[in-house]
């Protein structure tokens, strides 16, 4: 039988071989580890699940980038003729997975520009660089890398910084975002806590009043709602209700948004939540760069910050910058440049808005993505100035779309913008359902590009 | 449902003290404090002033000084007078819940700016911007005037975890935390998340359940599985000490004691058998309990009469020499209330400061 690489999590589409424990020849038994894999969050081991005789290794010991579902191994089950199948060749090249599942495969492709009116404009010049290309020296880094960084380097400046949560230490973090961070700083200050999100958050408000400076991590925002009263009520007003006296510096974190296929209750974006409350700031970034300075600006701040980070953007890498990287707090960034119409997202939202982009430039319709990164405070001059350009508007939200952060946005063109407006600002949203489970409901659910390049179009007609 | 708990009277609680306050083993028992003449003329002049501060809110809320909610102290006056008295301001520090007036008076914040405060004027301690239930001071270590029921628990855990890393991280002194809340209070779920995580961390705080037989209408024994609230600590290992509340001296003695254990050996669980004469809020109709209820423990057991027998039985002062202190008591109350009514209400660009730390 042909022993395949397992997905061993929800977005896992590929893994490292890091050790075979087995050689061609060798017997094992039911439970015996054969191999370690690793993913992008752990190092875990992989089983047999029968009895018999490795006949062949398909996948070399330290290959990375192997795709779940690739045939790493063959095994003559325990009564099969081994010797025949030995004969067989071993795969030369790993096969291509099974599709995933849509959440976690990659932004779908655009759709074939057939129903573009033949007076689109020709194709304009696109892709221009929205920021001055860095001078600084960059590295490529995932998301996850950048934001234990960020931590790891707050951390390491100023002692007052600590981090607790379910799993950070011991563990390394549910979705590795703390890894190392135990080993280099103790368990004094990186504090692994009971399964009790309402204590612990309130805990952190606690600490952050008695001096310190709280890093609390949620193992995904879901969980927060057990935890909103104390982020709401004892974090964000504090200030306000002491009349400027009492300072509540900590930062709420963790995965939001759907993942995938985990299904309603772990799949919920509360941006919109979190972002309707006045004393807490809300920053949710896309890329590496941005996760790293936003993070370490949220643990510099002295007010609470709730900081929305995205499961299946961990992975992904991204140039970030070398040395000291803080972004400020309140801007957004143009990650696209374009004339004829601008696309509003945040988080993974902003994935499938460069991708609507580079879609639409196929059929010669050359669209602005402005990443808001920051939804409390909100950059409001920067959404109403690329109005100002392109006139047109479309907001990209992985989220629900009533009282969403699209509404909002939606909300300062009507009021600020009007003038500017040669179409009503449209928004593309999730379905306005709990997140179904199976994966084509799910997709179904989900935002995409092809509906934001279906509403782009929309606006040309 | 519908029968009564085991062993437990139906109808109105059992007030005050019990015959035998209970503890666990492994606590050595109180000891009542042996105060100085200043000591004991103190504690009577702080619960004497807290118990005219109140009479006076409560007058002013009825002249529509006051607004909103307002719960008033009246007959707890010994618990925060007593345990306040054993802890380092500066050093340690205090939390409670929305009943915390008494709570500011002893720890040292002026009660004009209290009284500002309830009035909702500029020079109130938090702007007017909090109002009765939500007033800090960072001077004084007080954290708060929660409105939350027992959302204070988890946060004084939090205080106590600061004290704790200062101390073993950055090397700064140590301190622990005083973490007030209600017999309320004390059903709700967070509270023993909050016991968990102190008694695993060993942090240094004080839970002080005050329990004044009522959560809200609600008696002790009509919300509470286990009555006993001393023992609400115990599956967390928890050790938990019973004190009458109504007496300052067995309460300062107590907190020695619990301080103590707090700043050695981590979490304590105090609880203050005490008694609240005035309604929940000001807007209780008092239904639940009757009028002879209170007036009996008024007569027989109010921590303000009681103290003033004793130090004039025991030669510390005269009955004369106590209305001198009352005298001095009303008229800065009087002060404050005055104070309160005149001082300006906050400017209207107030409204859009402190919502974040303003920025430089």
């Amino acid at each position: 039988m042909e022993i395949r690489l397992p997905a061993m999590s929800p977005t896992m589409e590929e893994g490292t071989l890091a050790r075979w424990l087995v050689k061609p020849g060798d017997a094992v038994k039911p439970g015996q580890v054969i191999a370690e894999i690793e993913t992008d969050k752990a190092t875990m081991e992989l089983e047999s699940d029968e009895a018999g005789t490795i006949v062949a290794l398909a996948v070399a010991e330290g290959s990375d980038g192997v795709k779940v579902g690739t045939v790493i191994a063959t095994l003559a089950v325990a009564g099969e003729d081994a010797p025949a199948l030995a004969e067989r060749p071993a795969p030369a090249a790993a096969p291509e997975p099974a599709e995933r599942p849509a959440a976690a495969a990659a932004p779908a492709p655009a759709p074939p520009p057939a129903k573009v009116p033949a007076t689109a404009p020709a194709k304009v010049p696109d892709a221009v660089p929205a920021e001055p290309a860095p001078t600084v020296a960059t590295r490529r880094q995932t998301v996850r890398e950048a934001l234990r960084d960020a931590m790891a380097e707050e951390m390491r400046a100023n002692p007052r910084v600590f981090v607790m949560g379910e799993e950070v230490a011991y563990y390394q973090g549910a979705y590795k975002v703390t890894q190392g961070l135990l080993d280099e700083f103790g368990d004094r200050r990186v504090v692994d806590t009971p399964i009790t999100e309402y204590g612990f958050a309130g805990l952190g408000v606690g600490a952050a009043m008695g001096g310190l400076r709280p890093i609390v991590e949620f193992m995904t925002m879901n969980f927060a709602m057990q935890a909103i009263d104390h982020i709401v009520n004892s974090a964000a007003k504090t200030n306000y209700m002491s009349g400027g006296q009492m300072r509540c510096p900590i930062v709420f974190r963790g995965p939001n948004g759907a993942a995938a296929r985990v299904a309603a209750q772990h799949s919920q974006n509360f941006a919109p939540w979190y972002a309707s409350v006045p004393g807490l700031i809300v920053l949710s970034p896309y890329d590496a760069a941005d996760a790293k300075g936003l993070l370490k600006a949220a643990i510099r701040s002295p007010d609470p910050v709730v900081f929305l980070e995205n499961e299946l953007l961990y992975g992904r890498s991204f140039e970030v910058p070398e040395g000291e990287h803080v972004v400020p707090i309140g801007r957004a960034r143009r990650h696209r440049a374009g004339r004829d119409v601008t696309l509003v997202s945040y988080s993974i939202g902003v994935e499938v808005a460069l991708a609507a982009a580079e879609a639409l430039a196929g059929e010669g319709i050359s669209a602005e993505v402005l990443d808001l990164r920051s939804l409390r405070p909100l950059d409001e001059a920067a959404i109403l100035e690329s109005l100002a350009r392109t006139h047109r508007m479309v907001v990209v939200e992985e989220g629900w779309p009533r009282c969403s952060i699209a509404s909002e946005v939606i909300a300062i063109c009507m009021e600020k913008g009007f003038d500017d407006l040669d179409a009503p600002v449209l928004r593309v949203t999730d379905a306005d359902v709990p997140l179904p489970y199976a994966a084509n409901l799910e997709k179904a659910a989900l935002v995409d590009s092809s509906k934001v390049v279906a509403a782009v179009r929309s606006l040309f007609r | 449902m519908g029968q009564s708990p085991k062993g437990r009277a139906e109808g109105p609680a059992r007030h005050a003290t019990p015959a035998v306050p209970g503890r666990f083993d492994a606590l050595p028992e109180i000891v009542r404090h042996q105060p100085d003449r200043e000591t004991y003329l103190g504690f009577y002049r702080m619960m004497l002033l807290i118990r005219r501060f109140e009479e006076k809110a409560g007058q002013l809320y009825g002249m529509g000084l006051i607004g909103g909610f307002c719960h008033l102290y009246i007959g707890q006056e010994a618990v925060v007078t007593g345990l306040q008295a054993a802890i380092s301001p500066g050093r340690d520090s205090v939390i409670t819940g929305y009943r915390d007036h008494g709570h500011m008076l002893a720890c040292g914040i002026p009660a004009k700016a209290v009284m500002a405060e309830l009035t909702g004027r500029a020079a109130g301690i938090s702007k007017g911007k909090g109002g009765s239930m939500h007033m800090f001071s960072v001077e004084h270590g007080f954290y708060g005037g929660h409105g939350i029921v027992g959302a204070q628990v988890p946060i004084g855990a939090g205080l106590a975890f600061a004290h704790k890393y200062r101390a073993d991280v950055l090397g700064e002194e140590g301190g622990v935390c005083l973490a007030y809340f209600g017999d309320g209070a004390a059903n709700q779920g967070q509270v023993y998340e909050a016991f968990n995580m102190a008694e695993l961390w060993k942090l240094p705080v004080v839970f002080v359940i005050e329990n004044n037989q009522y959560a809200m209408g609600t008696s002790v024994n009509r919300a509470s599985a286990e009555d006993q609230l001393y023992r609400r600590g115990e599956s967390f290992r928890i050790e938990g000490l019973q004190v009458d509340g109504m007496d300052v001296l067995a309460v300062r003695g107590a907190a020695t004691l619990a301080i103590d254990w707090a700043r050695t050996r981590g979490p304590i669980l105090l609880e203050m058998k005490t008694y609240r004469y005035r309604g929940h809020s000001m807007s209780d109709p008092a239904k639940y309990r009757t009028r002879d209820e209170v007036s009996q423990v008024r007569e027989q057991q109010d921590p303000i009469d009681q103290a003033g027998r004793e130090i004039v039985a025991l030669g510390l002062a005269t009955d004369a020499e106590l209305k001198a202190i009352d005298r001095e008591v009303r008229a800065e109350v009087a002060e404050a209330a005055d104070f309160a009514e005149q001082a300006p209400e906050p400017e209207l660009a107030e409204l859009f400061t402190d919502v974040l730390v303003e920025r430089a």
